[in-house]
């Protein structure tokens, strides 16, 4: 579990960061964290792990203050995935750059080898292990850094805007290894704009503006207020647009539809289409 | 002439064992605005690159065939002498941010190339307004969000007056509201003459504003066309194109002999096509 409490942070004594940020994030839950640019999302999850350290307040890590702790104590529990991954890629193979972190976590060759190949498979990587990451596109070295941290399955996994570069195929095979990461009981906390990958796969949503959590709850409730959209500068995805548009003319069509297939099957229910038949 | 032609050209990067182009042919006009899309690692990029010369000048490899930019055969000028023909925002901006600040970062460009320096102040308070980044003006690009380095970044590459722009996914590392600011920029941009082509994964945004879409798939051009006739086709979702919602929504209701009057690209258009399907 994570508690922040009350911190406050500014990189340099003019522009304040974080004023004053609180939040809980329980073991096993699984949340977006969404905002304008600026808002503080990516400070606010550098103090997860420790690469910040609050100028006040606290960051409380399965009941112990992480000021008590190394960065290299706190990467055991909570693996970051940063926005650029330039940042954190430096080996000359994909696989050197997976097996790296595995082994600095004392896991065995084998182990290491193993929870590599696994996590090549899982995010489409197939055939590029020997590869150099510098050499991929941004979308694949975007991934060869998720896998890097996904492999050793930290407690909590934080991954800044992991959708960056993605195609529809790559999002769908993520959304599906953070599922399964999640089941397993990891925490798993997104830093996205993507609102589309947060309604279809993330049930709850902390909206930050100016270094402060202006909504933090459902996402489905978050999502569907237009105040915390403006604040948060999100646009309302293409088919709740749609949906409020055609609720107007049709009272009968559910105003806040977001996912494909209800819109589908609304739609079709008033054209009178072949599958239109109501229950 | 076509401002910039891709004659049959592959390229295959130094070390890799795979073409990132295979025989690409294509034309882009002036004043056109082109959106390049595919799956990631389809050779997106590398396109882009070779529009501006930095392949075969700075990336090195296996090249066959020609790229000629604004009549200049890539394989025959420096980097440089693009520089004010295709002005090439990259994926990630701070990779291309060089200076301590915004009027320093606007000015480098111009500044290199000799550029009088009254006309130098003139283009970075033009750009610094047109971006709307005045707030960043004395900041380092280190201490903005990756939103507001994407702005830097643009308007740096502006400041040589490129005649065609091309942008990398520029808007993947910002909001959605910073987002559309920014693709408006380039359309009007765009309205204003200037030829247009853009790296993106979210045909949502720019789908709208494009003349045209280019599909990659492995190193090849694999659909090219209106953004309505290409956006229908199956090869997107067969190679993973993330199609607009909308649009996806038009397909599903084909499939089951649900027709609406025309390929909708955004919620709006969805609805008003759903809305006189509906009345009739």
């Amino acid at each position: 579990m994570i508690i922040i409490e009350d911190v406050h942070f500014s990189y340099d004594g003019l522009y304040t960061a974080l004023r004053g940020v609180s939040l809980q994030i329980d073991d096993g839950e699984s949340l977006a964290i969404m905002g304008t640019n600026g808002a503080g999302k990516t400070t606010l999850v550098k103090h997860f792990n420790g690469l910040l350290r609050p100028q006040s307040g606290r960051v409380i890590l399965n009941g112990a203050d992480t000021k008590d702790f190394s960065i290299a104590e706190i990467a055991r529990e909570v693996g970051l995935v940063m926005q650029n991954p330039d940042h954190q890629l430096f080996l000359d193979t994909v696989e050197k750059e997976i097996v790296f972190g595995l082994k600095n976590l004392g896991f065995t060759e084998e182990e290491a080898t193993e929870r590599c190949s696994r996590t090549i498979t899982s995010l489409g990587l197939e055939g590029l292990a020997q590869r150099s990451p510098f050499a991929l596109s941004g979308g694949e070295r975007k991934r060869v850094a998720l896998a890097s941290v996904l492999a050793t399955e930290p407690r909590v996994v934080v991954l800044d805007e992991p959708t960056i570069g993605q195609d529809a195929c790559q999002k769908q095979r993520l959304a599906e290894m953070l599922e399964s990461l999640n089941e397993r009981g990891r925490t798993v906390v997104v830093v996205t704009h993507d609102i589309e990958f947060v309604i279809e796969h993330l049930p709850r949503t902390v909206a930050m503006a100016n270094g402060t959590i202006v909504a933090d709850g459902q996402t489905n409730k978050v999502l569907s207020n237009d105040e915390i959209l403006e604040c948060c500068s999100l646009t309302p995805p293409q088919l709740t647009q749609a949906a409020r548009s055609l609720h107007e003319e049709f009272p009968t069509f559910p105003e806040r539809l977001t996912l494909l297939s209800e819109v589908e099957s609304e739609v079709l229910r008033i054209l009178g289409g072949e599958n239109s038949v109501i229950p | 002439m076509p401002l910039v032609e891709f004659q049959d050209f592959s390229f295959k990067y130094y070390g890799a064992d795979s073409l990132a182009l295979k025989k690409v042919t294509l034309a882009i006009d002036e004043g056109e605005y082109v959106v390049i899309t595919g799956p990631s690692g389809c050779g997106k990029t590398t396109l882009c690159r070779a529009i501006n010369g930095l392949i075969p000048q700075f990336h090195r490899g296996y090249i066959a065939g020609n790229v000629v930019v604004n009549g200049m055969n890539t394989r025959e000028h420096e980097v440089a002498e693009f520089a004010t023909t295709a002005g090439l925002v990259f994926q990630q901006p701070e990779n291309q941010l060089v200076t301590l600040n915004v009027e320093k970062e606007i000015a480098f460009g111009p500044e290199n190339l000799g550029v009088e320096p009254a006309e130098v102040r003139r283009r970075v308070e033009e750009l610094i307004d047109l971006l709307d980044i005045e707030h960043l003006r004395d900041k380092h690009p280190h201490e903005m969000s990756g939103g507001e380095q994407q702005r830097v970044a643009i308007a740096a590459t502006l400041a040589l007056k490129p005649k065609i722009l091309i942008a990398d996914e520029p808007t993947s590392n910002l909001d959605p509201k910073s987002a559309e600011t920014i693709l408006e920029i380039i359309s009007s941009l765009n309205r204003r003459g200037m030829t247009v082509a853009i790296v993106e994964h979210r045909l949502d945004l720019v789908a709208k504003d494009a003349s045209r879409i280019i599909v990659m798939d492995q190193g090849s051009v694999v659909a090219d066309g209106r953004p309505r006739e290409v956006l229908v086709d199956d090869i997107c979702e067969e190679i993973g194109v993330g199609i607009p919602k909308a649009t996806l929504i038009y397909k599903r209701l084909a499939a089951k002999k649900v027709r609406l009057s025309g390929v909708p690209l955004s919620g709006d258009e969805l609805a008003s096509l759903v809305k006189e399907s509906g009345s009739t």
